[in-house]
């Protein structure tokens, strides 16, 4: 296909304008995000994430374990996949005792595709940051946390420190410098659960992915 | 004269329920739109960003694509060039092929829809499976998108109860939205496990990293990217950016633009496959780079802008004439004008899509909504323009738009040529506006197409001029 490749480049080198003066790409006049103060940051995020029919959790370090625990409770969940090895997970496992079967993401997505399908209740990832702008979640998913996890199980259940919420997603690439190399295969910036309004423009939630996403923040 | 197209519209316009939902869908796009733009300043100075973005993007084409295609290769993804769409299909058929895979599982993509990849590769004994709701619903009918962004915005939830159940018939009839939209997610949970390889489109790619963006709601464009072992994805050449910072400022004006959200529930950013380590993910990634007449657009310094195009259907949702005729009348990929505007370009002036610049009343509520600030009834006028404009003999250059020339008539021509003569000759223009006027009862109420659907025109009692010369305004 190096013909095909050859024939486009060289259409479009030919017919490119050299008298054509560069775009002006004014930067520096770029419209400036809003900078939100702390407070104001998390609030933004977490009213955001409420309006897209989103759980949110104001925790803390002590009593995140606990609001955990409610949410499985409430909902009667069988089980929960969750890492042992993340800091968060570390600390589910450790008390084991108070949750449902915890189950990891040791192998390879086709050695249990179909359990990973059918017989898991709920997933506990971290997050990576959030944005408060838009009430979203960036995940960057890792080796202990596959993609999947956010994707396949019907309830995603997220841990995320407020001191990596920030004001706007470029922001966010900014400060965690996001480059070609320091990206993992996939980088997910998720706000709120599946959804669809292809019928009627009339919203339904759960349509593939996650039909109910909780967020605890801490 | 009848042509597809017009047989089309008039068969659109007798179906006053469909005209009526549409209306009604419509409608509520734009609302969700207008309450999404609080800040017309700031709104403002987004649309010039983002078309800044575009145009540098464009005008720099051949280099982001051999930066992004480097990029991409670095970290494995595989990058493959189609000039037509039948080579794109080919692409796609060597992959199964290799794989040995009998069907795939589809994200939403107006570039597949434009390949035709569903039927091509059904045409070889491979099933394509839409899983996006609103395709899913569009393939059960057998019909093709209405709308870019809404594929079965004709469809009411009546009729696709009915197609449920028709397809489902193990399933008991509902006509409840939630419902629906969860018999089909049983479905295709199954589809995505067994899948063994998915397609999806692209909405942006950036060149700096090599990052294809995929931006949804649903889930399914991650299932489809993220479950079987191989990935495709096909885009037109034009979806490049030149770098990541370019992003937020465009996802944020796309969703907007089209929906209304501040941003969708996914925006999936897809760098590289399965790298040693991770444990799902496809192991191959393939992206197909599509041209199918878009270099050729680039070369024109007016009508690249229709290459700007984010794809968001605003315009769509604020043109009347969609309002009017809706998406399947344009008989086109993309309808609107959007598909106004690039469709003619694609398939030339002198195909079917070539009559549709007239279908338009250049009121230019496309160009005030499009984000990215496309110039579309400028754009409609010089297609209109091309297809008219006497084709110089000399150069063996192709046309600027392939078929200009085909609808000029010798005899429209020569009448425009003596009109254009009259206006510039005083005494004759003022001696035939007279004997209009003299003549403004006897003029046949008959005049073609023209008095179809319309009065017949009758001149006035008295000249403008001579009306002003009473008036004692002078001017001359």
């Amino acid at each position: 296909m190096n013909d095909a490749r050859n024939a486009i480049l060289d259409r479009l080198r030919l017919s490119q304008f050299p008298d054509s003066a560069p775009v002006k790409r004014d930067d520096q006049n770029d419209p400036v995000d809003p900078v939100l103060g702390p407070d104001e940051r998390i609030n933004c995020f977490i009213n955001r994430m409420r309006a897209v029919r989103t759980e949110v959790h104001d925790a803390s370090h002590d009593s995140w374990l606990d609001i955990l625990h409610d949410v499985c409770q409430v909902r009667s969940l069988n089980n929960l996949l969750v890492s042992p090895h993340t800091r968060w997970g570390a600390k589910i496992y450790a008390a084991a005792r108070r949750f449902p079967a915890l189950k990891d993401y040791s192998q390879s997505i086709e050695d249990w595709k179909s359990e990973l399908f059918t017989a898991v209740d709920a997933a506990v990832t971290g997050a990576y940051g959030g944005i408060a702008e838009t009430g979203t979640l960036i995940l960057w998913p890792e080796a202990h946390e596959p993609r999947a996890m956010s994707l396949v199980p019907p309830i995603h259940i997220v841990l995320l420190e407020k001191s990596r919420i920030y004001n706007s997603l470029t922001e966010a690439m900014q400060i965690q410098n996001w480059t070609l190399t320091g990206m993992p295969s996939n980088v997910i910036l998720l706000s709120g659960p599946s959804k669809s309004a292809d019928i009627e423009q009339t919203m339904t939630y759960g349509v593939h992915g996650p039909r109910e996403l909780i967020v605890i923040l801490v | 004269m009848t042509t597809d197209f017009r047989s089309n519209v008039a068969h659109a316009l007798k179906q006053d329920a469909v005209q009526t939902h549409f209306r009604t869908v419509v409608d509520r796009l734009r609302a969700h739109r207008q309450a999404a733009l609080t800040d017309d300043a700031a709104f403002e100075q987004l649309r010039s960003r983002c078309r800044a973005i575009r145009a540098d993007a464009i005008r720099r084409l051949p280099d982001l694509l051999e930066l992004f295609e480097s990029n991409a290769q670095r970290s494995g993804i595989q990058v493959h060039w189609a000039e037509t769409t039948l080579q794109a299909n080919q692409i796609v058929l060597d992959i199964m092929r290799r794989h040995r895979a009998t069907f795939l599982v589809k994200g939403k993509s107006m570039v597949s829809e434009e390949m035709g990849v569903n039927a091509f590769l059904q045409s070889h004994g491979i099933d394509c499976l839409e899983t996006d709701l609103g395709e899913f619903i569009v393939q059960m009918a057998g019909e093709k998108p209405a709308h870019i962004i809404v594929p079965a915005i004709h469809k009411n939830r009546r009729e696709i109860a009915h197609l449920m159940h028709r397809h489902f018939p193990g399933l008991p009839y509902s006509e409840d939205i939630e419902t629906l939209a969860q018999s089909v997610r049983r479905f295709m949970r199954d589809k995505f496990r067994a899948a063994p390889v998915g397609l999806t489109g692209v909405n942006f790619m950036v060149a700096e990293t090599g990052t294809l963006c995929l931006v949804e709601n649903e889930g399914n464009g991650r299932m489809c990217s993220t479950v079987p072992p191989v990935h495709i994805a096909v885009t037109g050449i034009e979806k490049v950016i030149a770098r990541l910072d370019d992003l937020p400022p465009l996802l944020n004006l796309l969703t907007r633009s089209a929906t209304g959200q501040p941003i969708t529930a996914y925006v999936n950013m897809i760098n590289s496959p399965r790298r040693p380590g991770d444990k799902d993910g496809p192991d191959e990634v393939h992206l197909i780079l599509l041209d199918n007449g878009r270099s050729h657009i680039a070369g024109d310094p007016e009508l690249l802008k229709t290459l700007h195009c984010i794809r968001c259907g605003a315009c769509i949702n604020h043109c009347p004439v969609y309002r009017q005729i809706g998406g399947h009348a344009y008989g086109t990929v993309i309808p609107g004008p959007i598909g106004t505007i690039l469709e003619p370009q694609k398939q030339g002036l002198d195909a079917a899509a070539g009559e549709l610049p007239q279908a338009s009343t250049l009121c230019g509520a496309c160009a005030e909504v499009c984000p990215v600030r496309i110039p579309i009834p400028a754009i409609i006028n010089r297609l209109r323009w091309e297809s008219v404009r006497k084709n110089q003999q000399s150069q063996n250059s192709r046309p600027v738009v392939p078929g200009a020339g085909s609808g000029r008539k010798s005899l429209e021509a020569t009448i425009w040529k003596i009109w254009a003569w009259c206006c510039t000759h005083p005494g004759i223009y003022n001696r035939l506006t007279k004997l209009a006027t003299c003549l403004r009862n006897r003029l046949p109420a008959d005049m073609g197409a023209w008095t179809v659907v319309r009065k017949a025109p009758k001149p006035a009692q008295v000249t403008l001029h001579e009306r002003l010369r009473k008036m004692d305004i002078d001017h001359e």
